[in-house]
């Protein structure tokens, strides 16, 4: 194919392909991981790392982050939002520490970073995500889950939304992927940062965990319910099919007496 | 060619009409392979003159038109079109009628058909189709599915009779896809296709629809077996992966303490 359709193409797609499936790219300076969102997204190819308060430059077709610099004031919320944002970001840590194998985590303020104090209405987002590609056993996998948590100052409430994305790919001389999601809501009372903090990541937590039981019990519930509903495990008989009465057509005949099916 | 298979190979089940679609606007060249060797999900077309359904594969296709199985006639109506002789004709109506009765068993519900050819050493090839739509808006008995579609294509070969015994070489192919939906664990949907191979002698005196038959069903247990317990099971096992269950986690807190 002509290289420069081919990297029009791949320009266009990769960025998409990123964002969706919120890849995680390692800082060069071992800073840790850059999260590729929508949230954190400065121009096309710079990212923002809220936890290190750094901008990431980041190559999408090789997926990789080729350079970093310090964020500019004017990038980052104002220290009162920072400070809601910081603690949850440390709560959410531990969390996703906790209930993840391999989770990387982000805190992005989305609406109100300028607010200096209370009064005003702000929106920060929480994303997860872990990933998991291992072409050598012919399985992938990723969850991902996004949280936006609205902190409304009149009311004296916040509220939550979130969505947990789960995909998994299994191509061992097949092809099978399992694609599941879910929405839910949710909310709690607006406190000092660090109480919301705590609340937030609870129910979160919360949600989460069960969630991951709904997905187990969708498993458990195949074999005998919903898979049952495509094809029997056994005919209605519970017996084989009688094939060797198929013969002589007369027999067929029999067959279908016998069953009573016209 | 191979990157398109490798694609094809990989691409999200629900997606497979549409990439397909793309290929062969991509690689006109190669249609022909894309079409023999990508799997679709099977159409269906109603038999004007029985009233019953049948399914459209390439098997039964001449031109735009597709035979009948139940009429024999070709759909939209084609002069000339090609025809198994007389006596394999017999046996098709005969394997349609009973495979029907067999796919009533295991299936509930759903359409089948038939189709035989002969082919050019002497023997016969015979392609099994079975089409099941287990939605609850659809076929399905229990109404645990939003949306499930099972599709299973058999292509058997039989060599010519030897000894009174004959060569049969079954590949299978399933596509499936289920999705439920509820309030509680939001959208759910596993999909995917697997085709296995299998290969026995058998002696003809039970005749050879017996023996494909017992072929086509063993096959069937397998695939669906796979499916369930090893396909899905990975799925679920790479889930668990992700973010062990809460006892796993608690089981491990101890250690690390």
């Amino acid at each position: 194919m002509d290289d420069h359709v081919y990297n029009l193409a791949a320009s266009e797609a990769f960025p998409i392909y990123n964002k969706n499936h919120i890849i995680s790219l390692e800082m060069p300076n071992r800073s840790g991981d850059v999260l590729i969102t929508t949230f954190g997204e400065l121009s096309d190819t710079e990212y923002l790392d809220p936890r290190t308060a750094q901008v990431a430059a980041v190559d999408h077709v090789k997926q990789e982050c080729t350079d970093v610099r310090p964020a500019a004031d004017e990038e980052l919320p104002s220290p009162y939002i920072e400070e809601f944002r910081c603690d949850l970001d440390a709560e959410i840590i531990k969390y996703v520490g906790e209930a993840y194998k391999k989770g990387v985590c982000s805190v992005y303020c989305t609406n109100g970073k300028d607010a200096e104090g209370p009064g005003s209405d702000f929106e920060l987002a929480v994303v997860i995500t872990a990933a998991r590609h291992s072409p050598q056993n012919f399985c992938n996998g990723s969850w991902r889950s996004i949280w936006n948590i609205e902190f409304k100052d009149e009311l004296q409430t916040v509220e939550l939304r979130g969505k947990m994305q789960v995909g998994a790919h299994y191509f061992e001389e097949g092809n099978v992927q399992l694609d599941a999601s879910h929405e839910c809501k949710d909310s709690t009372i607006f406190q000092s940062p660090d109480d919301c903090a705590i609340s937030i990541t609870n129910i979160i937590r919360h949600h989460e965990t069960e969630y991951l039981a709904s997905l187990e019990g969708s498993y458990l519930n195949l074999p005998d319910t919903t898979f049952k509903d495509l094809r029997r495990k056994l005919p209605v008989t519970r017996t084989l099919f009688p094939w060797h009465n198929t013969m002589q057509i007369s027999l067929t005949r029999d067959i279908t007496k016998e069953l009573g099916i016209k | 060619m191979e990157a398109a298979m490798g694609l094809m190979r990989r691409i999200h089940p629900k997606h497979t009409e549409t990439a397909l679609s793309a290929l062969l606007s991509l690689l006109p060249d190669h249609s022909s392979d894309l079409l023999s060797q990508v799997d679709q999900p099977l159409q269906v077309l109603c038999d004007v003159e029985s009233g019953k359904e049948f399914i459209l594969c390439e098997y039964n296709r001449d031109a735009d038109s597709y035979r009948s199985p139940w009429s024999n006639k070709y759909h939209p109506p084609l002069e000339d079109g090609q025809q198994p002789s007389a006596a394999l004709r017999q046996m098709e109506i005969e394997a349609n009628d009973v495979f029907a009765i067999y796919r009533d068993q295991y299936y509930e519900g759903g359409v089948s058909s038939v189709y035989m050819w002969e082919d050019d050493n002497e023997g016969f090839i015979a392609c099994f189709l079975i089409k099941k739509d287990g939605s609850k808006t659809g076929q399905g008995r229990r109404g645990y599915l939003q949306e499930g579609g099972w599709d299973a294509i058999h292509v058997i070969q039989v060599g010519p009779e030897d000894d009174a015994m004959a060569h049969y070489c079954l590949t299978s192919t399933v596509m499936l896809s289920l999705t439920t939906n509820d309030e509680s664990s939001g959208n759910f949907n596993l999909s995917g296709s697997i085709r296995r191979q299998m290969n026995m002698d058998l002696s003809v005196a039970d005749g050879h629809l017996c023996n494909m038959g017992k072929m086509i069903e063993e096959m069937e247990s397998k695939l669906r077996n796979s499916l369930d317990q090893v396909y899905f099971g990975k799925t679920r096992e790479m889930v668990c992966t992700l973010r062990p269950p809460s006892e796993v986690v608690q089981l491990r807190l101890p250690e690390t303490k």
